[in-house]
């Protein structure tokens, strides 16, 4: 067929073609579920409610699944620790408030912490079995998972703690619409942290590097990278993504040792959803996710709260079924 | 006074786990000039520039620019001013060929738009080719985005692995004539691994050939050129 279409076009076109991941039919596919929510919205105030809270459950997902996305592709492993991580994070925040200090200056001063907890983790106990093998890292981070449970229970015990709402319980009306205040600053704040750290990774040395670090670790280190100090980094920014994940959940499901399992099984869902290599799909992975079930949990009778999780897993079955690399999964695109 | 030579190895020794690559290769280059380093396959060609570039464990002394390398890793030896382009060219396919380019300086700070014309003098071409992906250039294309992106780092001293694998013989006497010029008009270093000894001499001022990862032969490219016997038992042409 190449052969083909090459003996028929003549020679190949390769003038300045970046590939975005996307191909054809899921840019196609996507842009009419686009095109179906906003008219949905604009014929029913119900539907206009469920998408925009599930727009924002969907971006706690999303900065979740990206948390995962950037360590799987530095690391190549899932951090099964990420939602451990993250609700460790929110519990610092707790504290933080506790002392007195205001949300939004714990918020901060929390995404600084997480930085360095990212970093010290993968310092401390993921770089020693790096280079022994995948397994090990795996059984490190669920090592990480029980450790990190266990002394948050310790420490702040495993009854259920409130902190200071966010946002308040303000409802903005637009027309027959209620929109919660929660849910358009989860979605600012969740949106806004991906676009802060996509910047970071597109438009800075810094991040330019990292991402050769994590493509081609020897390679980066011939040209002066260092390599393992990028990981170290790659780890941080993961963290803080999954501090202000954790923050976000929290005035929904409140503070418990346990608040984000289930959010990291559809973080999980989300990322393989999208590819698990690609950032923007893990991102419109747990967006398409958020939505898809808030609607189905409003429009279909008997998906009630428990079938929520195998909702998810089912649609992931279907979109792996019908394209095995993901949403935005790429097959290499090479010479040699 | 005579100039130490810019580049000097002495009795470096070098294993793969049980396998021994290297077994003591002393070695020098003089700022300013090229020097081939020759061998049938597996003779420690690529081994002894990956001991340079600190890329595989090593014993034995090596000095660049009149410091002692010591443990440091391949990162540090790349801050000193040493570019290693090596064996499957070190090209990153998943990225542009700016960001390429942009990598190899990665060690400096400021603008770096002096360099970039610098570049483009020896690789014209590039300039409108800044944002396809790497990985979609031909195989000569690449070798010369490795070179530039080499280039761009400003080193002092050029490790080049095989830079005529795979390539049309076109291309690498094309590539060759841009080494060359590097060398000419920047003053650059190069010391460059190669299967194809006839061209490799033709380029480089002296050259060494290597043995089971010993030193078997090292003299100046035209007299090792002129040797019949030499060229028929070493080189095999």
């Amino acid at each position: 067929m190449v052969e083909l279409a090459r003996r028929l076009g003549g020679a190949p076109k390769r003038k300045s073609r970046v590939s975005t991941g996307i191909s054809l039919p899921v840019g196609l596919f996507l842009l009419a579920a686009a095109a179906f929510l906003v008219v949905g919205s604009a014929v029913s105030s119900i539907f206009a409610q469920q998408t925009v809270a599930g727009l924002a459950q969907g971006a706690i997902f999303g900065s979740l699944a990206l948390a995962l996305v950037l360590i799987y592709r530095a690391t190549e492993v899932i951090n099964f620790a990420q939602g451990e991580m993250a609700m460790a994070t929110t519990y610092i925040a707790y504290q933080l408030t506790l002392w007195g200090l205001s949300y939004w200056l714990a918020f901060f001063l929390t995404l600084g912490l997480a930085f360095v907890l990212g970093v010290v983790v993968q310092l401390l106990v993921i770089r020693p079995v790096q280079h022994k093998s995948v397994l090990a890292v795996v059984i490190v981070t669920i090592g990480l998972f029980i450790l990190i449970d266990g002394l948050v229970t310790w420490k702040w015990g495993a009854d259920l703690k409130f902190m200071p709402a966010p946002f308040g319980n303000t409802v903005y009306h637009v027309g027959q619409v209620a929109f919660s205040r929660q849910d358009v600053g989860t979605l600012l704040v969740s949106i806004l942290s991906v676009i802060l750290l996509w910047l970071l990774f597109q438009f800075t040395k810094l991040g330019l590097a990292m991402r050769a670090a994590a493509l081609r670790p020897a390679a980066a280190s011939l040209v002066g990278v260092r390599v393992n100090w990028m990981l170290a980094i790659g780890w941080g920014l993961a963290a803080v993504l999954g501090a202000v994940a954790g923050l976000m959940t929290e005035p929904t499901v409140f503070l418990q040792p346990t608040m984000m399992q289930a959010i990291l099984l559809y973080a999980f869902a989300a990322a393989v959803l999208g590819g698990l290599e690609s950032p923007a799909g893990a991102v419109v992975g747990g967006l398409a996710l958020g939505v898809f079930l808030n609607l189905v949990g409003q429009y279909v009778g008997f998906a009630t709260a428990e079938l929520r999780l195998p909702i998810a897993f089912a649609v992931l079955l279907v979109v792996l079924l019908l394209k095995p690399t993901g949403l935005f999964g790429r097959r290499q695109v090479r010479r040699v | 006074m005579t100039a130490r030579p810019l580049l000097e190895l002495d009795h470096v020794t070098a294993r793969y786990g049980p396998v021994q690559a290297l077994h003591g290769i002393t070695l020098a280059a003089d700022e300013g000039e090229i020097v081939a380093v020759l061998g049938a396959n597996g003779a420690g060609k690529t081994t002894t520039l990956r001991a340079i570039s600190n890329t595989v464990r090593r014993d034995g002394e090596i000095r660049f620019a009149g410091r002692t390398l010591g443990r440091q890793g391949p990162e540090a030896v790349a801050r000193l001013g040493v570019a290693h382009v090596p064996e499957g060219r070190g090209t990153f396919a998943e990225l542009s060929v700016w960001e390429n380019l942009r990598l190899g300086a990665y060690t400096r700070r400021g603008a770096l738009k002096d360099d970039l014309s610098r570049v483009q003098r020896y690789f014209p071409w590039l300039e409108e080719r800044r944002s396809q992906q790497a990985g979609t250039l031909s195989g000569g294309e690449q070798q010369m985005l490795a070179l530039a992106r080499a280039f761009m780092q400003r080193p002092r001293l050029l490790l080049l692995d095989e830079p005529s694998l795979g390539l049309a013989p076109l291309l690498v006497t094309e590539i060759f004539r841009i080494v060359k010029d590097l060398n000419e008009q920047e003053g650059l270093t190069v010391l460059v691994v190669e299967q194809n000894a006839h061209l490799a001499l033709q380029l480089s001022r002296a050259a060494y050939v290597l043995e089971v990862g010993r030193v078997a032969l090292f003299g100046p490219s035209d007299e090792l050129q002129e040797h019949e016997s030499i060229r028929r038992s070493y080189l095999g042409y």
